[in-house]
């Protein structure tokens, strides 16, 4: 099992650890309700440096992201991300993933592209040769293939989400965290570490931000240590992967390997906003033609009317008893205090407020579709 | 990790107290640590005879589901009515208002021949 630069900090803190994806990481600290709520209503702090980078560079770079991914990277400029996926072959999804584009390509000018991926944790060698094996496709013979490094295991990531977030960790940096618009980032010194790549992403809706910087000297130290002593007299706390799975959930956000996975289309996950058509991409006839039939099932989120809580892997079913899908995510929401979860459910019984029962152990309980993020 | 003296255990996490033949039954301060924050307490064997060692209900943390097993023979009286809005009650006070049910039990012997507080410390780790 391997650790993060941060496994000591939270094994210090007394955070319940667990395995997953590989890494030692913190499940909860104080309790998945009490960091929730710090998140929604405060501020908090996630190490989730066991999630992968790839930086591509080089004139083609954008070529192999256009051909792998389904979202239009070519819209991106310098400082801005956006969320993507990988789909497979037969129009599943190998992996859902953050584009950013540090450089953009503009070979005019002299300047190759440099972008910068994020993926799953739990996915990072499976991304890796899924790209690689599209850089430098047949009948480009002779181009120079994009340059593809995995930083992965060099890269600090932290998510500090949170309505006070920014304005906690303002005073640490020169970069304008407090302006920084959604799905943009700017490089620079921050709690005196150069190259620090502050973005205003997350995974929360909560807002706040993601930093990444290198894993190198005591760089990861002094950036944890400046954040909580910034923030910890304001109530920003340590917030775990159980918090992060429910603070998700809540918004309606995918899972990958939960909600989407191998076997899943973007489009019947709710991810036809990032399934760009007018550029070529792996599976576009296949996801094209799925959009014109329509989906036979769609990601639905729903919330228990009947007392219980739905789990991975419930059966879903109508009122006659039959199977109409699975539960994919399922939890007891903090903040709204009510049971809700996401699935898989045919097409007729997606439309909101349809009721539907979930299988909880041996009963079936009334549930309804609900539109997401939930409230 | 607090686990009194004064009352028996299970492997499976429970915890009992004995007076009379009529027992109080929760789960450890153990138990309520590794499952997290708990939100549902569900008994629905109220009235039924079981063994010991069957599943008697369930709790629900937020991010897990964990069976519940009746430490000795009997019949669930009760389940404890603060749960139903107060489920947490379980994590704050695991021994006292956290209590899960109340039963009959039809041998008080076997709630003896269970586990001490020191022999459920070594099964706890």
């Amino acid at each position: 099992m391997k650790n993060t630069p941060f496994t000591g900090k939270h094994i210090a803190l007394g955070a319940k650890m667990a395995e997953f994806a590989g890494y030692n990481m913190p499940i909860s600290y104080s309790g998945i309700n009490d960091e929730h709520a710090a998140v929604r209503k405060n501020a908090g702090v996630f190490d989730v440096s066991h999630m992968g980078e790839f930086i591509l560079k080089g004139e083609h770079a954008l070529d192999l992201i256009q051909r792998v991914t389904s979202n239009d990277a070519s819209k991106l400029k310098a400082g801005q991300a956006q969320y993507s996926c990988l789909p497979n072959n037969d129009g599943g999804i190998v992996d859902d993933l953050l584009v950013y584009c540090i450089e953009e390509n503009n070979p005019p000018a002299g300047r190759a592209g440099v972008y910068m991926l994020v993926v799953n944790a739990s996915n990072i060698e499976k991304d890796w040769n899924w790209i690689s094996k599209y850089n430098l496709p047949a009948g480009q013979a002779g181009k120079k293939k994009a340059e593809m490094h995995n930083v992965s295991d060099k890269t600090c990531l932290l998510a500090i989400q949170g309505p006070h977030a920014t304005k906690i960790l303002q005073p640490l940096t020169d970069i304008d965290i407090l302006n920084l618009k959604y799905y943009t980032f700017v490089k620079g010194k921050f709690a005196g570490i150069d190259n620090v790549l502050v973005s205003a992403t997350g995974y929360t809706g909560a807002g706040g931000v993601e930093i990444y910087f290198e894993d190198k000297d005591d760089n990861a130290e002094k950036i944890w240590e400046a954040i909580f002593k910034a923030g910890t007299p304001q109530g920003m706390k340590p917030v775990g992967l159980g918090a992060r799975d429910t603070l998700r959930l809540e918004m309606g956000f995918c899972l990958y390997g939960n909600d989407i996975d191998d076997t899943t289309s973007p489009l019947e996950a709710g991810l036809g906003w990032i399934t760009k058509f007018t550029k070529d991409f792996t599976a576009k006839e296949i996801l094209e033609a799925k959009k014109k039939e329509g989906p036979e099932r769609k990601l639905v989120g729903f919330e228990m009317i009947e007392k219980g809580i739905p789990r991975h892997g419930y059966e879903i079913k109508d009122q006659s008893g039959e199977i109409i899908g699975v539960v994919t995510s399922g939890t007891q929401s903090p903040s709204l205090g009510k049971a809700i979860g996401m699935g898989y459910v045919r097409t007729v019984f997606a439309g909101i407020g349809t009721d539907i029962y979930i299988k909880v152990r041996d009963k079936l309980l009334q549930a309804k579709v609900s539109k997401i993020p939930f409230s | 990790m607090n686990f009194p003296e004064s009352l028996r255990y299970t492997k499976d996490h429970e915890w009992i107290s004995l007076d009379g033949n009529i027992a109080t039954i929760g789960i450890t301060d153990f138990a309520q640590g590794e499952l997290g924050d708990i939100v549902y307490v569900e008994v629905e064997t109220i009235g039924k005879a079981l063994e010991a060692g069957a599943v008697f209900g369930t709790v629900e943390a937020v991010k897990t589901v964990s069976d519940l097993f009746l430490p000795a023979s009997g019949t669930i009286n009760e389940l404890n009515p603060a749960l139903a809005n107060a489920p947490e009650l379980v994590n704050t006070d695991p021994y006292g208002e956290g209590w899960m049910v109340k039963m009959t039990v039809d041998n008080p012997a076997d709630v003896e021949a269970l586990l001490d507080a020191t022999a459920y410390a070594a099964v706890a780790g």
